[in-house]
């Protein structure tokens, strides 16, 4: 509906982008972190894949670098066969709290890639989107005359305006009220189901990852490791009272249980 | 200079309902805009009828002499009379001062935007700068004038360095406020260097950067009026010195509106450009 999606049937089992070995140390004032630790993971083209874990457990560091906005002390990570080690055209990142540009307005925040790459800016996608999350005639408005639901649409707009094949996503909805972040995690299921981009979430709400996800990856902390990858085969669209069913509950204790049984 | 700063900020100030910019909150104040009522108006010329009535009336009354202080009809007639003689000196203090403080905000900006990318350059430099902002710049103006005459070299010379050291301290507390999520922004979508530092750092240290503009102008012009005073055969500090040498007070007092009245405007044109570029900052 928004962009080619791609047939999710044949590239069910093509890799989109690999981490491989990733390791990150660094040098705080209270000594050396080691935030990864021999990561790696294969994420399959047109996959909405979560990160799930505690905080500190190295799930941004990992998106980050996976951005080209970090590097790495060991290992890589590789778009196709193409080494990620700066910040590709393919790749969208999606921020906490929005990170709209406060001196600029919601159509001027939504321009700034096009800016960057100097290029003109894609007004009729722009405007399909925008009538999408539903922020059609807010152009003119201020990041903070908008709610933050609004705010971090206005921000899932300004991605995929450049049209990217993945999105990166560091717990966009954390800052979000419970309401607001229902109404948000479906918003981009729909958007995934309706553009087929491959999807990287962060998130440390196990019910959210659980809701979005068609695979978890959940990590534990110091060093930031895989702990389990754990398949979510839920049909789609899930609804939101999904959530309240047995089965989705039952799922959501079995990873809590992961993560509360690893010896740190 | 980047296109953000010509942001149009139409919905904030137009309702009068907005936080005040983060300079000049006594402005805003008298310029609220169009919430201001007619009786607001009324009151303020009633206050200012009085207040200037009220000082006419007590110098009159208790026969203070016109040699220490002459009353305001005294001082807008001067005003008058004297206008002939005034402007050419108007135009040579507002072109020193334009002079000097562009030459000074200039290389004030550039270098706070370039020492604030190298924190150990700004270690270095800071100490000389604060030297500069606290050093009365008028004392060089004898040295400047023993190399440069009496000219307006010595003048633009200490206009700059009075104004500039003020313009670059203030920017560069702007360009340090910085956000790295946004400059993470900016690079996620592939920006250089150059153009995070015009899309995200300038608009940034905007709001400090109009402060020490501000600031920086408004040290500029006391600087420019002290070295005529000193060292200068022109301008309107020249004439506050020739004026109360001839003890000509009314005359005085006019080029003392006059210097006030460069003072307020200095000040609103830099509240009203603050306003637009900077109201984004609640």
């Amino acid at each position: 509906m928004l962009a080619a999606s791609g047939s999710s049937v044949d590239a069910q089992n093509s890799v989109k982008m690999t981490v491989d070995g990733a390791s990150k140390f660094y040098q705080t004032r209270s000594g050396g972190v080691h935030a990864l630790d021999d990561v790696s993971i294969k994420v399959r083209e047109g996959e909405f894949l979560c990160l799930l874990g505690p905080s500190g457990c190295g799930k941004s560091t990992l998106l980050w670098s996976m951005a080209g906005l970090h590097g790495l002390s060991g290992g890589e990570i590789r778009l196709g066969s193409e080494k990620i080690t700066k910040p590709h055209p393919e790749i969208a990142m999606i921020f906490q709290e929005a990170n709209l540009l406060p001196w600029r307005n919601l159509a001027r925040n939504i321009e700034l890639p096009f800016e960057i790459k100097k290029q003109d800016p894609d007004r009729e996608r722009i405007n399909k989107l925008l009538k999408r999350v539903g922020l059609e005639g807010f152009e003119t408005k201020y990041p903070r005359e908008l709610s933050g639901g609004m705010q971090q649409r206005a921000s899932i707009v300004r991605s995929l305006a450049v049209n990217p094949s993945v999105l990166l996503m560091d717990e966009p909805f954390g800052a979000l009220d419970a309401f607001t972040r229902d109404e948000m995690n479906l918003l981009i299921q729909e958007i995934w189901m309706e553009t087929g981009k491959t999807i990287i979430f962060i998130t440390h709400s196990i019910s959210e990852a659980v809701f979005l996800a068609d695979r978890i990856v959940v990590m534990s902390a110091r060093p930031g490791r895989i702990a389990n990858i754990v398949d979510v085969d839920l049909p789609r669209p899930r609804p939101v009272k999904i959530q309240t069913t047995p089965d989705f509950l039952d799922r959501v204790e079995a990873i809590k249980a992961m993560i509360d049984h690893r010896p740190s | 200079m980047d296109s953000a700063l010509q942001d149009k900020i139409p919905t904030f100030g137009a309702k009068g309902q907005k936080a005040d910019v983060s300079l000049g909150g006594g402005m805003s104040s008298l310029m609220s805009g169009p919430s201001r009522s007619a009786f607001e108006i009324f009151i303020i010329i009633m206050v200012a009828v009085v207040i200037i009535g009220g000082t006419e009336l007590a110098i009159r009354l208790l026969e203070v002499p016109l040699y220490i202080f002459p009353p305001p009809s005294a001082i807008g007639m001067a005003l008058v009379t004297e206008w002939p003689f005034l402007w050419p000196h108007l135009v040579t203090t507002l072109c020193e001062l334009l002079i000097g403080f562009s030459i000074g905000a200039s290389v004030g900006f550039v270098l706070a935007a370039v020492i604030t990318q190298f924190p150990f350059a700004e270690k270095i430099i800071t100490p000389y700068i604060l030297l500069l902002v606290t050093t009365p710049m008028l004392a060089l103006v004898p040295l400047l004038v023993l190399r440069f005459g009496f000219g307006w070299e010595p003048r633009i010379i200490a206009v700059a360095l009075a104004s500039g050291p003020m313009v670059m301290i203030n920017s560069a507390t702007g360009f340090r406020r910085v956000d790295l999520a946004k400059i993470a922004l900016a690079r996620s979508f592939g920006a250089s260097t150059f153009q995070i530092f015009t899309k995200i750092r300038i608009p940034m240290a905007m709001p400090m950067i109009m402060v020490g503009l501000m600031v920086g102008s408004i040290f500029g012009l006391l600087t420019t009026v002290g070295a005529e005073m000193v060292g200068g055969a022109e301008g309107l500090g020249n004439r506050l010195n020739y004026y109360s040498s001839m003890i000509r007070m009314p005359q005085f007092f006019a080029v003392i509106t006059l210097l006030a009245v460069i003072g307020i405007s200095i000040y609103v044109i830099f509240f009203l450009i603050g306003k637009k570029w900077t109201s984004w900052e609640s």
